[in-house]
């Protein structure tokens, strides 16, 4: 620590930081446009001018620029100065030479950096009397809107977009006043994270196209702390409704997890909570002939419990897209021995695997936070981009982690970025990819490797034995391997902080059993390692974690070809899922067809549920409060933002009032979500934890709940005045300890129920800064979430010995592995018009090679039936992937007419005349 | 009086190729001082007094000196010739580089021995196209000779030259930016410190001198330091090409002892200003650089003196204002040229230079207000060194708050003749 004197005040400070952040730390307002806390100090905007003296006596002193010059002990600084308050007043004038003050109109507005800082130097009247520099804007694609016009030339844009995200389509072109951020043409940005532009940008040229089709004010969103469904990283959201609709999802800062940033299918997949598939009322059909017809809630109940109770035979299937709650209402309506776990028998396996490899195993899984400052990473076998994107920028910022120390030799300070930059030049720390094809991080991979599942297991094994001789050799293994393996073992022996990412991309025990080995051998030999494992769901982990049998088991019980389980049932209860995504659809029409009962509860309709006997409106995420638990083993909590129309009901109350009408034998009835998740906490080992992840409903600051509605929210009274000229009451939330309504504490909450950023002179998403300790840092009251699986550092595991033999080609067939994409392959984030438009179609992927022997080209047709899936066949146009290893071909998983395949799997391909229908 | 830079060189004449550069005593300073130590080659720049001449006049020596020596230094190390000769009114690096060409390949392996750098750019500006085309020419001979590639001249030392001809921009002048430019990317300056010595070219130590500093290095070492301040008359050694344009006699660049006043230049060598035009001012070292007027005429162009007076020495290459031209229409076009030339990075540049030359075109236009001329000296003012990123801005605002001091009477007739008085 260092004092400075602020206009002759002392403050305790930071050695080294530089002045801005530390002035901001401080609370004290100083103005700033080009500096952001991810992104560093570059010196562009010069709007954080402030006076520094060098000495008591100098009472002149010198303008310097706060966010470039270091806090040193005994520095004195004025941010009063006349002359440094002058000199920022006439920034401000500057930049308004041509920003087009079109407020009124702009999106921007009311959450405008801009705004803030305008206000806050006290610039306001207009001298400039010329013309002002005009632009052609481009389209950049359905979730970016761009509007030059306001550009101030902070730089933040391209800073973000390539230096900070590795963007290659976007960039600053032209000089002096004309500096134009885009494309060298109009098109989609090609970043996985072009989103968080509308965040990054301090004014309104890049705004959020989603939300100028429901366009509302930051004023006027109700809000709720909230946390990402769209994948397994659990990054924390603000989602924003208005008008029963949802309308935009702002980054909500979590130290620990998501920072500053979200990517794209996050930030724009919520649209599904508006789509016309949303399941709006109860429905039922007389008989399986028959449509499924709107009835009312009471009715539905009481013909529920009436299965229930008159002694059929009900099973449930959970979903690892629900919440814990919503599971463990299930469980407990039909009982554990009934319950069966929502996922296929593959990805159970792998999800039972991984939580033993993290629970046992020495290695400890990282937050994001902590991915970020690894400084030595192999990842095995998982497409980071497009299953768990936020972890690609993350591992993105960790290669920076080893040239850093080039910069600090030069005594170049961490945040003067483009100076480290600028002497670290293209020096990269170490980051292996072995992936199945070309990933979106080969650009600044160290090494790449190529190869099948089994391939890219046998690689991991090879590591883990060259760093530790106890562990298996791998046998017949090729020298080119060995080499490779030698060198991504020295590379993660000489880091300080190695890490292992895998995942279920390749849907591989042998690659999840592969990198733990790496990551365990690391901790055996004194190089305590993190291993990261990417999950598919918002709630993968802690589904897995509550368990269930199998979800083929649940079809062999049903069509009454199960081995003797002593359960025996004709009646199931599906959880918040489309079964099409987890099996083959002919098992599951078989299933469905056998089942005397289909019960759907789910939120959106889909395949499963237009199969259902009937179906219960479910809330979504945004409806519903609940905990999820992440790839991390991070239980959060996501409150509810609005009440929802209807009879939409959380998933939880559903089972609840089953329950209550069916007569189950259950203490007293769960009357919130409190008692479900202490039920949940107090039944599940190892779930005990979650009870912490968030207060409970009854937490009051000064007596007063959380308002979802911020201070300034408009029209209340005049909303529903054509229906009654009476202000309704706002509605109860026996839920949480937030209100839906303007009325409650001021202040700032407890960050697991901070709804939105937002401070006194601070509109924009920037009023972070004041709920952070130091800025950049983490949330004021600690950063939300709670970790429920923790490494056994002193636990002498046996390694894994199960190393698969070298992948052999087949004379005629072809091993099918997974391909992954973001857009198209997640049920709910599909459905998003937005994201529907960049969604990936379906197509094989094969080797150049063996496409010639095919006598395939890129775009024909080919057939491909799989040797299990019932012979399946699927005619799919070809593209041709130069990384896919021969004999393989690949498929994108995920996408709906390819959704349930369980791959990797052997199937014949077969060329197609033009002609054939398929 | 001694004119070593330019004794090779005479109008019209065509550069001395190898052979002839040898004959004429070329590359015996660096045959010297290979036999020298770096360290000593160094010290006798040092001792000289040799002084930066692309404008800013830091000592040489000591820019040098910040350069990481010894076994444990990053390499490869480089020196930079910064040829992107680009200031208005400024010719004097062109005749060095057309004339002369091997003068300035000794004196930066000379130079880069002295650092001892592995690689070596010349940084050149896009419209020298005889310039490049001599240099490619002396560069292939150099190498042929093995006075540059491995081992030159049979010693240990190897250096590589590379002759880079810029893209055109008055940026690429200013050294980081060049560095940026150099390395690919968009010519924006960079934060100092750190310095280029630490972290430069490719983040590696990196020294970038000016073309006629450069040239200055053999001469140092060929007759030793006493010799060279002995040719000036000033502290700081050596000659200096001294440039006039504008409506004189006989416009030109001569080579004459550093300190010549201002006076001696304008009337001995350039014969004077041409019947019918009177002397009002002139902009001693380029367009960056503030006004002098009558009353600075006796002040010696030397660096200190040159500061001392209010101005700058910059390039030595003086443009002087007549009675005949409009002062206004000339800062006009003096800020329409930095106005078009910032690089866009910091906002007192990029809007700030580009609302002057608009208020200017607005007083040329007859469209002038009182308050335009608060809006200037408040520009003037506000885009001081210090307040902007690089030194363009403040450049900029040089001959603007001097032009305001000196021709006031001219911006007020502006707005209230609603006119230009010269149109």
């Amino acid at each position: 620590m260092a004092t400075i004197h602020i206009d002759n005040r002392p403050y305790p400070v930071k050695d080294g930081e530089n002045l801005l952040q530390q002035c901001l730390s401080l609370g004290l307002n100083l103005p700033y446009f080009c500096w952001h806390p991810a992104l560093g100090s570059v010196g562009a905007c010069r709007q954080c001018a402030i006076k520094q003296f060098k000495n008591e006596e100098d009472k002149h002193g010198k303008i310097v620029m706060a966010c470039m010059t270091p806090a040193t002990d005994g520095a004195r600084i004025s941010i009063e100065d006349p002359e440094a308050r002058e000199f920022r007043t006439s920034i401000i004038e500057w930049l308004m030479v041509n920003h087009p003050h079109d407020c009124p109109v702009c999106d921007e507005g009311g959450e405008c950096h801009l705004q803030d800082m305008t206000v806050m130097t006290g610039h306001t009247y207009r001298r400039y009397r010329g013309r002002k520099r005009t632009f052609h804007n481009q389209n950049l694609g359905p979730l970016v809107n761009h509007e030059m016009n306001r550009c101030i030339q902070c730089y933040r844009c391209t800073r973000f977009y390539r230096d900070y995200a590795g963007g290659r389509d976007f960039d600053a072109l032209v000089l002096r006043n004309q500096v134009y951020f885009g494309r060298h043409q109009d098109g989609t940005l090609e970043s996985e994270f072009s989103g968080n532009l509308v965040e990054v940008c301090p004014t309104g040229v890049f705004t959020d196209k989603s939300l100028k089709q429901h366009y509302t004010r930051k004023w006027d969103f109700q809000t709720a702390p909230s946390v990402c469904v769209h994948c397994g990283l659990g990054c924390n959201t603000i989602p924003g409704e208005r008008y029963g609709t949802l309308r935009r999802i702002h980054n909500r800062f979590n130290g620990a997890v998501n920072g500053y940033f979200l990517c794209d299918r996050g930030r724009y997949g919520y649209d599904f909570v508006n789509s016309e598939q949303r399941i709006q009322r109860p429905a039922l059909r007389k008989d399986r002939s028959a449509p499924l017809q709107s009835i009312s809630k009471g009715e539905a109940i009481q013909f529920l419990a009436g299965l229930v109770a008159n002694g059929t035979r009900t099973i449930g299937i959970g979903s690892p897209r629900a919440s814990i709650e919503a599971n463990f209402a299930l469980r407990t309506l039909v009982g554990p021995e009934r319950f069966y776990a929502g996922v296929s028998e593959q990805d159970g396996r792998l999800l039972a695997s991984m939580l033993d490899i993290l629970g046992q195993g020495p290695a400890r899984s990282p937050s994001l936070h902590e991915v970020e400052l690894a400084d030595a990473v192999l990842v095995l076998g998982e497409d980071v981009t497009n299953t768990a994107p936020l972890l690609a920028l993350t591992l993105r910022q960790s290669i920076r982690r080893q040239p850093q120390k080039i910069a600090e030799k030069m005594h170049i300070p961490h945040w003067n970025d483009h100076a480290v930059r600028a002497a670290v030049q293209q020096e990269r720390g170490p980051l292996f990819v072995a992936a199945i094809a070309a990933t979106r991080l080969d650009d600044v991979a160290t090494e790449m490797f190529r190869g099948v599942p089994d391939d890219l297991a046998r690689l991991g094994f090879a590591v883990a034995h060259a760093l530790d001789s106890r562990a298996p050799p791998v046998p017949d293994l090729p020298d080119t391997i060995r080499t490779l393996a030698d060198t991504i073992a020295k590379a993660l022996k000489a880091a300080e902080r190695p890490l292992v990412v895998s995942g279920m991309g390749c849907a591989s025990a042998a690659v999840l059993e592969a990198a733990a080995s790496v990551a365990w051998a690391l901790c055996n030999t004194g190089h305590p390692a993190e291993l990261c494992f990417a999950v598919p769901e918002c709630n993968s982990l802690g589904a897995a974690m509550i368990g269930g049998a199998t979800l083929e088991l649940a079809f062999e019980t049903v069509l009454g070809t199960a081995a003797y389980t002593g359960i025996a049932a004709d009646t199931v209860i599906i959880l918040e899922n489309d079964l099409y995504h987890r099996a083959d659809a002919a098992a599951v029409d078989q299933f469905l067809a056998a089942a005397r009962n289909v019960v759907v509860i789910d939120h959106i309709s889909h395949a499963t549920s237009a199969g259902a006997d009937m179906v219960l409106p479910a809330g979504t995420f945004a409806e519903t409060d609940g905990t999820l638990v992440n790839n991390e083993g991070r239980a959060q909590r996501f409150f509810q933002v609005f009440v929802p129309q209807g009879d939409i009901q959380e998933s939880w109350r559903w089972a609840q009032d089953l329950i209550t009408a069916a007569g189950v034998d259950k203490d007293d009835p769960w009357l919130n979500l409190d008692q479900v998740t202490a039920a949940c906490a107090a039944s599940i080992p190892g779930l005990q934890p979650i009870l912490r992840a968030a207060p409970t409903a009854d937490f009051r600051i000064d007596g007063q709940k959380v308002p979802r509605q911020p201070h300034r929210y408009s029209g209340r009274t005049a909303m529903l005045a054509n229906i009654d000229v009476h202000e309704p009451e706002p509605p109860e939330d026996p839920d949480a300890p937030l209100s839906f309504s303007m009325e409650g504490y001021p202040n700032h909450p407890p960050p697991a129920l901070n709804p939105r950023f937002w401070a006194p002179g601070w509109n924009s998403v920037q009023a972070l800064n004041k709920f952070q300790d130091e800025v950049g840092g983490a949330l004021t009251g600690g950063d939300p979430g709670v970790r429920l699986i923790e490494p056994l550092p002193a636990g002498k595991v046996e390694y894994f010995t199960n190393i698969p033999s070298a992948f052999e080609r087949r004379a005629g067939e072809w091993l099918v592995v997974p391909l992954r994409h973001i857009f198209g392959t997640e049920e709910l984030s599909a459905l998003a018009p937005a994201l529907a438009e960049l969604a990936a179609k379906p197509y094989l992927a094969l080797n150049p090679g063996d496409a010639a022997e095919l006598g395939l080209a890129a775009g024909d047709d080919s057939q491909l039936q799989l040797k299990r899936n019932s012979g399946q066949k699927y005619r799919l146009p070809v593209r041709l992937e130069p990384g896919l290893q021969r004999g393989s071909a690949g498929i994108p998983v995920g996408l709906l007419p390819l959704a349930g395949i369980v791959v990797p799997a052997w199937g014949k391909v077969t060329r197609m005349g033009k002609e054939t229908p398929s | 009086m001694e004119t070593p830079l330019t004794r090779n060189i005479a109008p019209g004449k065509t550069p001395p190729n190898l052979a002839q550069y040898e004959k004429a005593g070329g590359y015996a300073a660096l045959r010297k001082a290979l036999r020298m130590a770096p360290g000593e080659v160094m010290a006798a720049v040092k001792e000289a007094n040799l002084r930066g001449r692309g404008g800013a006049g830091f000592p040489t020596a000591q820019k040098w000196s910040f350069v990481p020596m010894g076994d444990d230094a990053p390499h490869p190390k480089y020196l930079i010739c910064n040829a992107d000769e680009m200031e208005p009114g400024t010719f004097k690096d062109r005749l060095l580089l057309e004339g002369d060409p091997h003068q300035l390949i000794e004196g930066m392996i000379v130079s880069a021995y002295a650092i001892q750098a592995d690689v070596s750019y010349i940084f050149l500006r896009w419209a020298y196209k005889l310039a490049a085309q001599r240099l490619e020419q002396a560069i292939a001979e150099a190498y042929r000779q093995g006075y540059l590639g491995r081992n030159i001249a049979d010693s240990a030392y190897s250096l590589e030259l590379h002759l880079h001809v810029s893209a055109g921009r008055y940026m690429c002048g200013e050294e980081t930016a060049l560095l940026n430019a150099l390395e690919g990317k968009r010519a924006n300056p960079r934060a100092k410190p750190p310095y280029p010595q630490v972290s430069g070219l490719w983040g590696k130590p990196t020294v970038v001198d000016n073309v006629e500093t450069l040239c200055c290095v053999p001469h140092i070492v060929n007759h030793g330091a006493a010799w060279f301040r002995s040719l000036s008359r000033c502290s700081d050694g050596g000659t200096k090409l001294y440039g006039v344009s504008g409506r004189v006699n006989k416009p030109g660049l001569w080579e004459l002892p550093m300190g010549t006043p201002i006076r001696e230049i304008l009337e001995e060598h350039a014969g004077g200003m041409r019947d019918g035009y009177k002397f009002r001012g002139l902009l001693p070292g380029g367009a960056s650089t503030d006004f002098m007027v009558t009353d600075h005429l006796d002040v010696a162009m030397d660096f200190d003196s040159m500061q001392a007076a209010g101005s700058r020495l910059g390039t030595g290459t003086m443009i002087i204002l007549d009675d005949k031209t409009c002062p206004v229409g000339m800062l006009h076009n003096l800020e329409h040229f930095f106005a078009q030339e910032s690089c866009g990075w910091c906002t007192p540049c990029w809007s700030g230079l580009s609302w002057v030359e608009q208020i200017l075109k607005g007083l040329e236009d007859g469209k002038g207000q009182v308050s335009d001329l608060e809006r200037l000296q408040s520009h003037a003012r506000l885009l001081g060194p210090g307040h902007t990123f690089c030194a363009l801005a403040p450049g900029a605002a040089e001959p603007l708050q001097s032009g305001l001091k000196y021709f006031g009477d001219d911006f007020d007739r502006h707005i209230r003749e609603k006119r230009c008085p010269w149109r």
